[in-house]
């Protein structure tokens, strides 16, 4: 029979054997990714030599050799040679790099301790603790009351930061625009530009695909208008050239022309990013729409603008961070945003040292990439979330 | 709606003939309860924001003198930070009421701009740095030396100028960029550095062993910095000019902030009518007879003001110089007040 011929028969299964030590492990990891052929090894090399060359001294400069904030650090200690980040320099100046020129508290300013440093620039803070407490809800996907939440952050909220910046009223002292500065002034125009260009730039997406002529036409017009003029010139037009054509006497808050230049600048942008979504949709669904008898705005607002929106977030939150970056241009024009208050701090000889100004940029920078990040971020945890799924 | 047009129209033309047409800036002023002064967006000494935020310098004591002669109230200023393009055509839409920031006096902008200058606060000019060690005093003594500078500036022409006038030889070493310029010269490539006496000064306190170097005293360009008012406007004028005159006179005569009070019973004519003590100066201003006590009271007298932001105390440790009185041999001179 033909059993006589097996000459071995395997009775058990052999045991599994670990994988080949070149094969697993971070020897594996690095054969399969970063030697692969050799000139993915010369590349790693290459890079790994320049990581060598770059890392050391820009560790030494940010932690090594650092000048940090403490008792008796002084401007000697970040000129001495060989010193690296001058942070004491950043700490000594952070109220102003976050409030600017904002007067302080005047009972507070003279008491001690963390509790008073809050609270000497107490109407500043609340501005932004009351806006994270209402931004962070509404951002939270799950939680209840949105509806009120938005009518909290987009109607009341504004209201209650222009009185409390301001003042005038209540009792507390008046505080003109020039005096906004730093942090704050970068986050208000961002925020601002942020929620004003969004609807706007909708409508003109809206009314360019519009089939009447003169609302197409006027959609237009803005758009291609003020995208084809640089932000920088709209803000220099808004503060140099505009009061000349006012009457007398009359002038318009700086900070105000700039909020309105930097909105509708951005809605021109954001007009042609959601224009890509809306057609981005298959005639279909527009179709299907009018064939389930709902009229324009209903037919826009529940099945169209969903769906298009959705296709285009990176693009829009790319314009977001775009528009949170440009806010620094409102410094040609006399504003002192985040960079300017940087810059400006910079010439300051009471920290006069080589280090001074380099300083004074890593963090601007650090804190620009913190706000973008985290936008970024944000926009991407969306995308998962309303991925419902059309590719398969 | 014709009616609107014609009013649209009216005033779009009175916006541009604002610079010819505007009268009363102290009737504007008091009004409003402050003064709008145009500073620069950021020059060590001249207008910076200190310590406490606030901004501070040569340039804002002299808002706050104006504010102290109209209100008895140096914080009656608000500051609108200007860039150098933006000053002129701030001042001729009203939005602000003076210029104080580092504005150079020329024939052009005093004649052709609709601009007043009220009076020299800082003489500035393009001067020279070296070591201390090279024992050099004067610029008649570079000859062959290498110096650093900027490209492209009129820094580079006023030099060139004036070497061979001169009849000096020299090595000009330059950059582009000023950093590289002050790096070069810390670095010992060159053995002068040369630009404004302000930026001199502004760079040599970045510098480990500052005190090694000096700014020699001669300067080579003229670049006189004065407050700006605009054309057409008399009273205004008036009072920002005996501002700066009546700094100039409290020091000349001795009064300080700390003694203006101890002055009011002093004997010397020439006190009693600064003071207001006798006389009434104030009034064909519409000010009040004790202006110049207010401002000597809150700001102090020229020299006080020059030693608080740029003196040899200060960071930028310059030299009075031509900046002295005249009579300690400098160009701060004012009319009596008789």
């Amino acid at each position: 029979m033909a059993k006589k011929y097996l000459a071995y028969i395997r009775k058990e299964i052999v045991p599994e054997q670990p994988a080949p030590i070149a094969s697993k492990g971070i020897v594996g990891w690095a054969r399969q990714n970063l030697f692969s052929s050799i000139s993915n090894t010369i590349m790693t090399l290459a890079g790994m030599a320049f990581l060598l060359w770059i890392l050391p001294p820009l560790y030494n400069f940010i932690f090594g050799n650092a000048v940090w904030p403490g008792e008796g650090v002084t401007v000697e200690d970040c000129r001495a040679k060989g010193a690296g980040a001058c942070w004491a320099y950043i700490d000594s100046r952070m109220t102003f790099f976050i409030y600017g020129f904002f007067p302080k508290d005047a009972y507070w300013v003279t008491q001690e301790g963390f509790i008073a440093s809050i609270m000497t620039y107490w109407r500043v803070n609340a501005v932004f603790a009351v806006g994270t407490l209402l931004l962070v809800p509404l951002m939270w996907p799950g939680l209840p009351h949105k509806v009120l939440n938005a009518i909290l952050f987009f109607v009341v909220y504004p209201v209650f930061v222009f009185f409390m910046l301001t003042g005038g009223v209540f009792g507390l002292e008046e505080v003109p625009t020039i005096k906004w500065g730093g942090l704050t002034v970068t986050l208000i125009i961002g925020l601002v530009g942020i929620v004003v260009s969004l609807p706007l730039g909708i409508v003109l997406a809206l009314g360019r695909q519009s089939k009447m002529p003169i609302v197409k036409g006027m959609s237009i017009m803005f758009i291609e208008v003020w995208r084809a003029v640089p932000l920088i010139t709209v803000l220099f037009m808004a503060s140099v050239m505009l009061p000349l054509f006012m009457p007398v006497g009359m002038t318009i808050d700086k900070l105000l022309r700039a909020l309105v230049g930097v909105s509708l600048f951005s809605a021109a942008y954001m007009a042609e990013v959601v224009r890509g979504g809306l057609q981005a949709l298959p005639k279909g669904q527009f179709e299907a729409a009018a064939s389930l008898g709902l009229n324009y705005w209903k037919s826009m607002s529940f099945i169209i603008l969903p769906q298009a929106l959705k296709h285009v977030i990176p693009g829009i939150v790319n314009s977001f961070i775009a528009l949170f970056k440009d806010t620094s241009l409102v410094a040609i024009v006399g504003i002192f945003d985040l960079l300017r208050a940087v810059q400006i701090s910079n010439l300051n000889l009471d920290w006069g040292s080589k280090n001074q100004a380099i300083t004074g940029y890593i963090f601007a920078a650090v804190v620009f990439w913190a706000f973008c990040f985290s936008m970024s971020r944000y926009s991407i945890m969306m995308e998962k979330r309303l991925d419902t799924g059309h590719r398969n | 709606m014709k009616n609107k047009i014609v009013t649209i129209a009216l005033s779009a033309a009175m916006g541009l003939m604002a610079s010819t047409a505007m009268a009363g800036t102290l009737e504007d002023v008091v009004a409003k309860g402050y003064i709008q002064c145009g500073v620069t967006t950021g020059i060590p000494g001249f207008a910076l924001p200190d310590a406490d935020n606030n901004w501070a310098g040569l340039d804002v004591d002299y808002c706050k003198a104006l504010a102290s002669a109209i209100f008895n109230d140096p914080d009656a200023v608000r500051y609108t930070p200007l860039n150098s393009a933006e000053r002129f055509a701030a001042m001729s839409s009203g939005e602000v009421d003076l210029l104080s920031r580092v504005t150079t006096w020329t024939m052009s902008r005093d004649t052709q701009l609709g601009m007043n200058f009220t009076g020299t606060m800082f003489y500035d000019g393009q001067g020279f740095m070296v070591r201390k060690s090279s024992g050099i005093t004067s610029p008649k003594e570079l000859s062959g030396a290498a110096v650093c500078i900027q490209t492209g500036t009129t820094t580079e022409l006023n030099a060139a100028d004036y070497f061979s006038a001169n009849n000096l030889e020299y090595n000009p070493i330059v950059f582009v960029d000023r950093d590289e310029v002050v790096k070069a010269y810390e670095d010992g490539r060159c053995d002068v550095y040369t630009t404004d006496v302000s930026g001199l000064a502004a760079n040599r306190s970045k510098f480990a062993d500052s005190s090694e170097h000096i700014i020699l005293n001669e300067v080579i360009s003229k670049e006189p910095l004065a407050p700006v008012v605009r054309q057409g406007d008399d009273t205004w004028f008036n009072i920002a000019r005996w501002t700066y005159f009546a700094l100039v006179n409290a020091e000349e005569l001795g009064i300080t902030s700390a003694n203006v009070d101890e002055m009011l019973g002093s004997d010397n004519p020439s006190v009693k009518r600064l003071l207001g003590v006798e006389g009434d100066f104030g009034a064909p201003m519409g000010l009040t007879k004790d202006w110049a006590y207010q401002i000597v009271k809150h700001v102090g007298n020229y020299g006080e003001i020059f030693e608080r932001h740029v003196g040899v105390n200060t960071p930028l440790a310059l030299e009075r110089g031509v900046n002295a009185l005249w009579t300690n041999g400098g160009l701060q001179y004012a009319p009596p007040i008789r």
